[in-house]
């Protein structure tokens, strides 16, 4: 292609009104070996633009990623489940243990009021026996 | 679908979206985390898929979007950098002038353009997209795209001429 086709071409590439067929023109001109002296500034443009396109993404795409941020907000929901398990189990054995002296506590009470009672018969008994004595 | 078609789905246009995350986000840890962010939302909503008429057009926009975003919160956060910014906008082209290489100095450049105009000048002069293609990706009417594209080449024509004839670098 003739010098004064590129420099027609340069032009409607600053006004951005090229086709695609028309840039590749381009392309292959300035990255070609002889350029233009007055066009010199476009080699390394479009020495840029072939050369950035090589760039890739060399990762592989993760279709199941869990975020670590989920995954410890998950940690901490199963952890405090724990914590709240054990303590609930803990006041609870607590609260049994309570119940339980309380209930041994009333059996003894009632066994010594029994124990009294019967005392204080005994005491009666006797004291009625002597009373009777004397008379 | 499964996970291998989709992964045979996307594989043609994959390094188009990691290239446009990292023309927005510059660096490449954050270019490869938007890649995995898009491919991965898009996984999700793979039912839909079928209903896109195309793919590669609707992965592109999210990747600019995403993008968007990520730049929206970073600049928020980064509102107390304002002295570096500053600094670094006095010194684009001693900057530049720094790089040997062309390329890096024309990568400098596009650097230093407005968001749009680097969009716009990755999906054309890189990626070789047709305009209509471009005007759905940033919904802009064709006119304006045409008008981006213009002022980011001349943009950087300009500044590589002026390095050459100070007979910089």
């Amino acid at each position: 292609m003739g010098l004064a086709n590129i420099e027609k071409l340069v032009i409607k590439y600053k006004n951005g009104t090229t086709s695609l067929e028309e840039e590749s023109i381009l392309r292959n001109y300035f990255t070609g070996e002889s350029v233009a002296a007055h066009l010199q500034e476009y080699v390394p443009m479009f020495t840029y633009f072939t050369f950035i396109k090589k760039e890739s993404f060399n990762k592989n795409v993760q279709l199941k990623i869990e975020k670590p941020r989920n995954k410890n907000r998950k940690f901490l929901t199963v952890a405090a489940s724990i914590v709240l398990l054990l303590t609930s189990v803990f006041f609870i054995k607590k609260e049994n243990d309570r119940y339980q002296a309380k209930k041994q506590f009333a059996q003894v009470t009632k066994g010594l009021k029994l124990l009294s009672i019967q005392l204080k018969k005994g005491e009666i008994a006797i004291a009625n026996v002597y009373s009777n004595q004397n008379n | 679908m499964n996970e291998s078609d989709f992964l045979k789905v996307i594989s043609p246009f994959k390094d188009k979206v990691f290239r446009l995350a990292k023309r927005l986000l510059v660096s490449i840890e954050e270019a490869e985390d938007a890649t995995q962010e898009v491919f991965f939302k898009l996984w999700k909503n793979k039912e839909k898929i079928s209903d896109y008429k195309n793919i590669e057009a609707f992965a592109m926009t999210m990747t600019k979007n995403f993008c968007y975003d990520r730049l929206k919160s970073k600049q928020a956060g980064n509102l107390t950098l304002v002295h570096t910014n500053y600094k670094g906008k006095e010194t684009p082209l001693e900057k530049s002038i720094e790089y040997k290489d062309a390329v890096n100095i024309v990568h400098s450049l596009i650097e230093q353009l407005p968001e749009m105009q680097k969009i716009i000048i990755q999906l054309r002069d890189v990626e070789q997209y047709e305009f209509e293609e471009i005007c759905e990706l940033v919904s802009m009417k064709p006119i304006a795209v045409r008008v981006a594209l213009s002022r980011a080449r001349k943009t950087v024509r300009n500044a590589l001429t002026k390095q050459q004839n100070y007979g910089v670098s």
